[in-house]
């Protein structure tokens, strides 16, 4: 028989990768539970890629090392982009803390020039992906955008397995891991084909919204596996110092009731 | 009652205290200026704490060339200007203003706010709202109580004085009313009185 719980037994909770942006962190109860694979959805320019450079910055600077997967954009440019930020740190990049890989330089290595991905170069990508964060021993990755791999892999199968096997993998290796996922600004719409979110063990959406014509920018975590978390609608802003977050304000109004 | 007097009765609150100054719309520019003096330049000519004055009713520009007149050191006053977009009167900013679009912005204010916080650190900060009227002509009666709600809850849990600007003569207003509910006191600059 199993020894009687003590009524004042806290639940267990999962290690945590704070991500260090403070509202977020808080509205996930300490951060993003450690080696989960999690999407950051939203439409074009929502602040998907600024808010996984933050990630990767906070964890670095925590002495985790950081990987930055690029599909669409060169590195030297997001560097660049990157160094107007005021939290942003040049010897986080030359120390190998952070390290930025294009990855259609990985692509050319490989010989994966298909137009469409087979299964067999999807086992190769995540092979390399693998041994990168292996050999680097990264803790945190991001890559920008799941999206522009999808529209190389296609089929929805392919795509499911594709990202099973990526989580497996780098969860195995207790890293965590960010998606970024291009949507069009429809309500409801998380990913390019519908599976993606299914796959991941969470979603923070960015979007934005309108109050009388104006546009406000918003951020709401839709799914975290492994904790409790708010999902309730923050308003974000994008400054110098980082991303910063406030209760979105409802003025007594009630959607959807 | 005068801005020595008022900077003094500032700074004797402890701190994360919100506290409405209620001016008299007929003596308006008088207690204005007081109250300036007070908040911008009074109250932390000890401590030398910085504030952050969320200008509605006026542009930044208007509200720091009368601090300039009232000799405030500009390393202690930082501005978040939510009226001067709208005016469309935006082409020469200030170097210490954070500009908000709309006064309906009202998030965007709280996060300005957040962000001088953080980026002027100060044991003994004061936010100054200015004023509670102005934001009351772009805003709805139930959002605007939720964004005092929240906006005076965080700073006082960060221990920082907020003071609310609200020009009326008449305390029974639905809008004194709801300040009344959300802040620890009300000081009448003309009286002196506090309630």
């Amino acid at each position: 028989m199993d020894a009687p719980v003590p009524e004042t037994a806290a639940p267990p909770t999962r290690d945590r990768c704070a991500t260090g942006i403070q509202g977020l962190d808080d509205i996930l109860g300490g951060g993003i539970p450690r080696g989960n694979m999690i999407l950051v959805s939203g439409s074009v320019g929502t602040g998907k890629t600024t808010l996984t450079l933050e990630f990767l910055v906070r964890g670095a600077e925590r002495g985790e090392k950081s990987l930055f997967l690029s599909v669409t954009e060169a590195s030297d440019k997001l560097i660049q982009n990157l160094s107007t930020f005021e939290f942003f740190r040049t010897d986080l990049v030359t120390s190998g803390s952070l390290v930025f890989v294009d990855v259609p330089v990985i692509y050319d290595r490989l010989g994966l020039d298909r137009e469409e991905m087979t299964a067999e170069d999807l086992d190769l990508l995540v092979l390399t992906i693998q041994g990168l964060v292996t050999e680097l021993g990264v803790k945190r990755v991001v890559l920008d955008s799941l999206t522009s791999v999808c529209y190389r892999i296609r089929k929805e199968e392919r795509i499911r397995d594709f990202m099973l096997k990526l989580s497996q993998t780098l969860s195995a290796l207790d890293c965590t891991t960010l998606l970024v996922s291009e949507v069009a600004q429809s309500p409801g719409r998380l990913s390019l084909y519908g599976v993606e979110e299914a796959i991941v063990d969470g979603v923070i959406l960015l979007g934005n919204t309108r109050r009388q014509g104006d546009i406000i920018r918003v951020l709401q975590v839709i799914k975290m596996r492994g904790t409790s978390h708010s999902r309730a609608q923050y308003v974000i802003e994008l400054t110098p110092i980082g991303m910063l977050m406030a209760p979105h304000l409802k003025g007594g109004h009630q959607e959807g009731g | 009652m005068g801005a020595a007097d008022l900077g003094e009765r500032l700074r004797s609150l402890s701190g994360g205290a919100a506290v409405a100054l209620r001016l008299d719309p007929r003596q308006y520019a008088d207690q204005y200026f007081t109250v300036l003096s007070a908040t911008l330049r009074d109250v932390g000519v000890e401590t030398g704490s910085h504030t952050i004055y969320v200008s509605v009713t006026n542009p930044a520009s208007l509200v720091w060339s009368l601090a300039e007149a009232l000799d405030v050191p500009r390393e202690r006053v930082s501005f978040v200007d939510a009226i001067s977009h709208i005016m469309m009167n935006y082409r020469h900013p200030l170097p210490n203003a954070s500009y908000v679009e709309s006064p309906r912005m009202l998030e965007d204010i709280m996060l300005r706010v957040e962000y001088l916080l953080r980026r002027n650190a100060s044991p003994h900060s004061t936010v100054v709202v200015d004023s509670v009227n102005s934001l009351a002509i772009h805003n709805p009666p139930d959002l605007l109580s939720e964004f005092f709600h929240i906006l005076l809850n965080n700073l006082k849990s960060r221990q920082v004085l907020a003071v609310v600007l609200d020009v009326s003569d008449d305390a029974a207003s639905p809008l004194d009313q709801m300040l009344s509910l959300i802040v620890d006191e009300t000081i009448d600059v003309g009286r002196g009185s506090r309630s």
